[in-house]
């Protein structure tokens, strides 16, 4: 559900970026990085778009929205947010995830349902799910929600947050993905299924539910 | 101390803490057993039934999003897209309140002017002997005026955001006279739902639902950053509100029509959106 939604979300959202498209990365006057170079626009024919981009953004805005607010409620009463949310104890502990993954240190750190560094990933994702539904409402309504707006320090800027946040899901997304194949098949088959098999200290095995 | 050791203490403690002795198991594993107890094989046969179906269900809907939206005509996606907008804008409208102003800006964070933009501007067009002609629902006949006509009646500034569609905004100065002024002034009952406004030669027209043309902020501009609007922005006479995107911001105004039919809009012809509106 998650990709299908960001990505359609994603695309027509560069559809209309690409109609104006401002942003690179810049030091100074001096611009490091333009987002998307000319020839990527030519390869995917991508100019004069943007009715269609804004016409599919303002159609998946509500699936997107509503996939985000049952996953929450989901969490909330479930009460799997325990596995997920960070605990004090997390910050100290990704560190470890961290070195541990990058294979500076061989001691495996502990692993619930979810680790320390996932815990702050996952939690942090729905940080910014939610960052990306408030930008964006700021932009589509600046004048209704002009309070809204004002937070994020005018609309000019909400416009900036909302492209940023995109390219940290990207990223999200690309990590995402190398750690799942790093994780092997039977943990993306439990992503999909929401169970796992378990090999118990008494045979024989039980089937566990862990809810993904 | 083993991870097992780490998270057995982290759970004493949190039980300690919360007095909850009872959940141990579901904190400590974060699991709950749900069957009796298989051997491994039908264990594993059952892993594999609830995988083949996972990915089974997935694929198939991921195969029926791409190929149904393939198989639809462009005619039903345009439909599809358009009631899209529509629903929007119904949910827009029934959240909108007229009381609600858009944010307005010091003279010192006017920023510069960009022209975009030329349709109904054509050439062959004599500011002298231009007339705004005023019309419809409710008008008791068809009134013409002329641009010190409008520059007599009272005059509003406003330094407002004008947001484009395109995704670039900018901080300009208007003057002029606020379209509720000539509703006041022309119209009998305010009857009409739309304001359908369009260039001398038609080129270029939109429609305005009548919540947002009524807005304090939406005024007939004759100036722009403290002098006469220059033809490329649209003299003698444009719309500005921050209400709505540019492109409903019309220039060159030669007709007002109320009406109670949704008017015409240029560029919702093209796949915008008609309503447009902030």
């Amino acid at each position: 559900m998650n990709f299908p939604l960001l990505a359609m979300m994603i695309w027509s959202g560069m559809l209309i970026y690409w109609a104006n498209a401002v942003y690179g990365i810049r030091i100074g006057g001096y611009e490091l990085f333009h987002f998307f170079p000319p020839w990527f626009y030519e390869t995917l024919g991508i100019p004069y778009r943007l009715a269609e981009g804004l016409q599919l953004h303002f159609f998946f805005m509500w699936l997107f929205a509503a996939n985000g607010v049952v996953y929450v409620l989901y969490l909330l009463m479930s009460g799997e947010w325990r596995a997920l949310v960070p605990i004090p104890s997390s910050f100290k502990r990704a560190a470890k995830v961290a070195l541990h993954d990058a294979h500076i240190v061989k001691e495996k750190p502990p692993q619930g349902k979810y680790n320390d560094a996932q815990r702050i990933a996952y939690s942090g994702v729905i940080l910014m799910g939610a960052g990306s539904v408030l930008t964006g409402l700021s932009i589509y309504k600046p004048t209704q929600l002009a309070w809204l707006t004002s937070l994020f320090g005018g609309y000019a800027w909400a416009r900036w947050f909302h492209f940023w946040l995109t390219i940290l899901f990207v990223l999200f997304f690309l990590v995402h993905v190398v750690q799942v194949v790093l994780a092997g098949w039977s943990n993306f088959r439990s992503m999909i299924t929401g169970r796992e098999v378990v090999d118990t200290d008494v045979q024989p095995a039980d089937v566990e539910e862990v809810s993904a | 101390m083993s991870d097992e050791d780490i998270r057995t203490d982290e759970v004493r403690e949190l039980e300690n803490k919360e007095a909850r002795p009872d959940n141990t198991a579901e904190i400590l594993n974060e699991k709950r057993i749900l069957t009796e107890p298989l051997t491994n094989a039908d264990a594993r046969r059952r892993m594999a039934a609830y995988s083949r179906r996972g990915f089974l269900v997935g694929g198939a809907a991921a195969l029926l999003g791409v190929f149904g939206w393939r198989w639809m005509s462009d005619e039903t996606k345009q439909h599809l897209l358009r009631r899209s907008f529509e629903f929007n804008e119904w949910v827009s409208q029934n959240l909108y309140s007229p009381k609600r102003l858009a944010p307005e800006f010091s003279p010192d964070q006017i920023t510069p002017e960009r022209v975009n933009g030329m349709e109904g501007l054509g050439e062959g067009f004599d500011p002298a002997t231009w007339r705004l002609t005023i019309s419809g629902l409710s008008v008791p006949g068809v009134f013409t005026l002329t641009l010190d006509d409008l520059k007599r009646m009272p005059r509003t500034e406003m330094i407002t955001e004008f947001k484009c569609i395109e995704g670039w905004s900018l901080i300009q100065h208007w003057a002029g006279v606020r379209f509720s002024e000539i509703a006041a002034r022309y119209v009998n009952e305010l009857y009409a739902q739309y304001v359908s406004i369009s260039t001398p030669d038609g080129g270029y027209f939109v429609g305005w639902d009548i919540q947002s043309i009524m807005h304090p902020q939406t005024l007939l501009a004759y100036e722009l950053n403290g002098k006469p609007l220059t033809p490329e922005h649209g003299a003698p006479l444009r719309l500005a509100s921050p209400l709505k995107y540019g492109i409903k911001q019309i220039k060159r105004i030669g007709r007002i029509e109320f009406t109670d039919q949704r008017p015409r809009d240029y560029w919702a012809e093209d796949g915008y959106d008609w309503y447009a509106g902030h």
